[in-house]
C-alpha cells in the first residue's frame, strides 16, 4: 500500500432508465421502470476503456464501497480496505465502478421508492427482483458509462453471486471474475437463518404488512434481523476472542437479568446502527434474493452447465471459517468450472474471521486479488492486439 | 533450473495441454508456456504455493491431489506431470489411475530409493537415509511412499498402463540432468517415466 492510499472525496452518481413504455422486464415477467441507480467511481476510465472493474456488493452494502464523502466524514465506503491508490483494486490503474443493487434502499430503486403508477411508496408492491435482475440494472448501467467489455467483475458474498452471474448473463463481457466467499445457491441453514430475520421484521407491528413509510418504522424487528445476520458473519472462534464472557461494564458483573455481556452490546449496537441507515422491506427482497439465486437450478440441475459458456478468467477465494459460505460451497464452483476446462484459481485462506473475512483486511487477500488483476489486465491487454 | 524440468520440457510437445500436480510455485510451467507455448494448469496443496502461481499469471487451484482429480472429464489433458509428487500422495496407485484417466500421456519422475549411495547408507548405517535427494527425517518427511524404478516397472505390470519411455537420470553438477542408462535402478538417482494408458 502507499502511504497516501485514500481514494479522497467521492460523490454518488444517479442513473435512470426504462422510463414507460419501455420498462425494465423482470426475470419473473414483471415490468419494472422507471429504474434509478445510485452508482460511484474511482480512478479513471482509459481510452481504450479495457480497465473497467465491476464491484457488487453484499446485503448489507450500498454503492459506497471507497473514499469519503467530506472532509470529516469518518466513514469510508463498505470496501474501502481493497480499494484506492495502490491497493488490490489500485485507482492508479483501474476504473472502479460500484452500484447499489436494484430492491435496494440507497439509491437505488426500491420498495421504499416511489411507485409512479400510484404517487405511494411501493413497499410490497415492489416485484420480487432477482440477483439476475440485478446484474440486468447494472448491465445497462455499464453500458451507459460506454464500456463494452468489463476487466473484472468482483464481489463477496451476495456480491460474489452478482459477479457469478455476470460471467452466464453476459459471457461476451466480463474478461475476469473475482467470486469471494460465495456460491452457486444458498444452504437451508443460510435459507434457515435469513427467514428468523424476515419473521423478526413480519412480527414487529409497526412493519404493518410493508405500509409503514408515513409512520413508525419496524425498527424493533429489522435491527434483530441484523443481530441474528451478524451472528452468521463471525466465527465462534472469532466471536470468543473478540468478546469472550466480558461483562459491557464490570461493576455490573451480577448474575441477574440485567447482565450485560459485551456480545450483546456489541449486536444491539450493530442493530441500533443498521436501522438508521436501512429499510426493512429491501432486507425482505434482497433476503429473498439470495434465496432464490440457485444457477444448479437453473441449468436443469447442473452446475457444470451453468458455467459450460462463460469466458471469463476466474479467482475464487474461501475462508476456513466461513460456515455462512463454507469452502466447499466456493469448491463446488472451482470444480464446475474446472470440468468445462475454464482458467481458474482457487485457494481457501486460513483465517478465524468467519464470512466477516472478505470485507476484513487481509494481506493474503489483497494479494490474491492484486496479483490477478494486474496479470489478467496484461493478458487482456496481448489478446487485444 | 529445478530437478528434471529440462527432460520434461524436452518430452512435452508444443501447444499441448498440460496439468502439473504439486505444481509449487509454478515455476515448471513458466518454462513450459514460454518454451512450449503450452496451455498449462497447476494444482498445489500449500496456499503459499497457489499464490505465487497466481502472481505469474498461471491458473493453479489449492487441492490436495488424493481427492482433487476425480471431476475432470477423460482425456482432458495431453499429458499429466507428477514431478517429484507421486511419493507425496496417500494413494499412489488411485492417483496413477486417475491420472491416466485425466490426461493421455504421464510423466512421472521420483527419487530412485534403490539409487546406490541411498541403498548404501540403509546398508551400512542401518537407518532411513537422509541425503541430497531424500533430506528429511522419516518422521517428518513428506515422502511416504517411496519407490524404486524396478517398482515402477513392476506396477505396469499389474496396472492398466504402457511405459513408452525412460529418461531416468541423475544430476550433474550444473543442475542439468544426465541420463542414465547403464544399471539405472543402482545408479540413477531418479527415475523419469512417461506413461500411457492401455
Amino acid at each position: 500500500m502507499t502511504e497516501n492510499n485514500n481514494t479522497g472525496i467521492v460523490e454518488t452518481h444517479y442513473f435512470t432508465f426504462g422510463e414507460p413504455p419501455d420498462e425494465l422486464l423482470l426475470l419473473h415477467g414483471e415490468r419494472l421502470g422507471p429504474v434509478t441507480v445510485a452508482y460511484e467511481t474511482y480512478g479513471i476510465l482509459n481510452e481504450k476503456k479495457n480497465n473497467a472493474i465491476l464491484i457488487n456488493h453484499a446485503l448489507s452494502g450500498s454503492a459506497h464501497a471507497a473514499g469519503y464523502y467530506s472532509a470529516s466524514d469518518k466513514n469510508p465506503g463498505w470496501w474501502d480496505v481493497y480499494i484506492g491508490p495502490g491497493k488490490a483494486f489500485d485507482t492508479e490503474k483501474y476504473y472502479i465502478i460500484c452500484s447499489n443493487i436494484i430492491g435496494g434502499c440507497s439509491g437505488s430503486t426500491g420498495p421504499a421508492s416511489i411507485n409512479p403508477q400510484t404517487g405511494m411508496h411501493y413497499g410490497t408492491d415492489f416485484p420480487q427482483v432477482t440477483i439476475s435482475d440485478m446484474v440486468n440494472v447494472q448491465y445497462y448501467l455499464i453500458k451507459h458509462l460506454g464500456i463494452e467489455k468489463l476487466l473484472a467483475v468482483a464481489g463477496g458474498s451476495m456480491g460474489g453471486m452478482q459477479a457469478l452471474q455476470w460471467t452466464i448473463s453476459y459471457p461476451e463481457m466480463v474478461n475476469s471474475c473475482i467470486a469471494i466467499a460465495t456460491a452457486a445457491s444458498l444452504s437451508a441453514q443460510g435459507i434457515a437463518f435469513n427467514e428468523v430475520g424476515r419473521q423478526a421484521i413480519f412480527n414487529d407491528p409497526n412493519w404493518s404488512r410493508g405500509v409503514y413509510y408515513d409512520g413508525e418504522f419496524p425498527r424493533a424487528g429489522l435491527s434483530l434481523a441484523r443481530m441474528i445476520g451478524h451472528i452468521t458473519y463471525l466465527s465462534e472462534k472469532h466471536m470468543h476472542e473478540k468478546f469472550g464472557r466480558n461483562f459491557q461494564s464490570p461493576a455490573l458483573d451480577v448474575n441477574d437479568l440485567s447482565s450485560e455481556y459485551m456480545v450483546e452490546s456489541y449486536l444491539r449496537h450493530q442493530g441500533i446502527k443498521f436501522v438508521e441507515r436501512f429499510d426493512a422491506n429491501s432486507y425482505i427482497y434482497i433476503t429473498r434474493a439470495i434465496d432464490h439465486f440457485d444457477l444448479k437450478k437453473d441449468f436443469g440441475g447442473d452446475l457444470v452447465a451453468a458455467f459450460e459458456n462463460v469466458e471469463a478468467n476466474f479467482l475464487v477465494i474461501s475462508f476456513t471459517s466461513d460456515w455462512l459460505y463454507p469452502s466447499d460451497r466456493s469448491r463446488d464452483i472451482v470444480r464446475a468450472l474446472r470440468v468445462n476446462g475454464k482458467n481458474v484459481n482457487y485457494t481457501d485462506i486460513a483465517t478465524d474471521n468467519g464470512h466477516d473475512s472478505f470485507l476484513l483486511p487481509n494481506d493474503i487477500t489483497e494479494k490474491y486479488i492484486s496479483n490477478f488483476l494486474k496479470n489478467e489486465f496484461r493478458k487482456s491487454i496481448k489478446q487485444a492486439e | 533450473m529445478t530437478i528434471g524440468y529440462d527432460l520434461v520440457l524436452e518430452e512435452i510437445p508444443e501447444r499441448s495441454r498440460v496439468l502439473d500436480l504439486g505444481c509449487g510455485d509454478g515455476s515448471l510451467l513458466v518454462l513450459l508456456q514460454e518454451q512450449k507455448k503450452v496451455k498449462g494448469y497447476g494444482v498445489e496443496i500449500s496456499e503459499e504455493g497457489v499464490g505465487l502461481c497466481v502472481e505469474k499469471g498461471l491458473y493453479c487451484y489449492q487441492a490436495d491431489i488424493d481427492e482433487g482429480l476425480c471431476d475432470y472429464k477423460n482425456d482432458s489433458f495431453d499429458y499429466v506431470i507428477l514431478n517429484q509428487t507421486i511419493q507425496n500422495t496417500k494413494r499412489p496407485d488411485s492417483v496413477i489411475n486417475e491420472v491416466l484417466r485425466i490426461g493421455r500421456k504421464s510423466i512421472v519422475s521420483f527419487p530412485n530409493f534403490a539409487y546406490i549411495s541411498t541403498r548404501s547408507y540403509l546398508m551400512f548405517r542401518g537407518s532411513m537415509p537422509v541425503n541430497e535427494l531424500l533430506p528429511y527425517e522419516w518422521y517428518e518427511s513428506p515422502n511416504i511412499h517411496l519407490l524404486t524404478i524396478s517398482d515402477m516397472r513392476k506396477m505396469a505390470e499389474k496396472f492398466f498402463f504402457n511405459i513408452i519411455g525412460e529418461k531416468n537420470f541423475s544430476l550433474s553438477k550444473n543442475g542439468r540432468s544426465r541420463i542414465v542408462k547403464f544399471f539405472p535402478n543402482l545408479l540413477a538417482q531418479y527415475g523419469f517415466f512417461i506413461l500411457e494408458k492401455k
